[in-house]
């Protein structure tokens, strides 16, 4: 088994931990005692689904993919920066 | 001349294998630190360093893999997400205190 194989093998075993990685987050963002708890670990889970994302574009060899990454790190980030002002001010103007 | 091009590629591999497996330690390291510390606080320092420095080792692992283009795209991913991560987690920090979150001061209560 070459050290390329082993490669291809630990990017698929790397996609799988990530994801059970989100699950373990999502404990925090349903248990969270105070609204910015929930709000860290939304923006927790978009940086790991940013990660789950260009190793499937890897995987599947499909490049597009990586655009769909950088969008969905753009929309993490304004989501995450809205609800925050959301929480801080009652309003969103 | 090949057997060079072989022992390159070789190292490579090797050094895009331990990046991916520290990527995916720090990421983990980040996930318990966000289960275990005790306030948004240190739930914020824990999770934003980690996970910064784990998706970046990640797709520095893939960016020695593939094309030159695509590497590129995956440099400019790592470098926006090394610019908004903290600022997020800035603004996360600033809108718990306003709202009346405090640090807990001291040692944590046993039953937390």
């Amino acid at each position: 088994m070459s050290v390329a194989q082993i490669l291809q093998f630990s990017y698929n075993l790397g996609a799988i931990l990530v994801m059970l990685m989100i699950f373990l987050s999502l404990v925090r963002a349903l248990k969270g005692p105070t609204a910015p708890d929930r709000v860290a670990a939304i923006n927790i889970i978009g940086t790991k689904t940013v990660v789950i994302i260009t190793l499937i574009a890897r995987i599947y060899e499909q490049t597009y993919f990586l655009d769909v990454a950088m969008v969905y790190a753009l929309m993490s980030f304004i989501t995450t920066v809205g609800v925050a002002k959301y929480l801080e001010k009652g309003a969103l103007d | 001349m090949t057997d060079i091009n072989h022992w390159v590629n070789l190292l490579v591999d090797l050094i895009s294998l331990i990046s991916l497996i520290g990527g995916l330690f720090f990421l983990f390291v980040g996930t318990v630190g966000l289960l275990r510390l005790p306030d948004v606080f240190t739930r914020l320092h824990a999770t934003t360093k980690c996970d910064t420095l784990g998706a970046g080792l990640v797709l520095l692992s893939l960016a020695l893999q593939s094309a030159p283009a695509v590497g590129i795209r995956l440099a400019l991913i790592v470098v926006f997400i090394i610019v908004t991560n903290p600022t997020a987690a800035h603004v996360i920090a600033r809108a718990a205190y306003q709202t009346g979150n405090r640090p807990i001061i001291g040692r944590r209560s046993p039953d937390d």
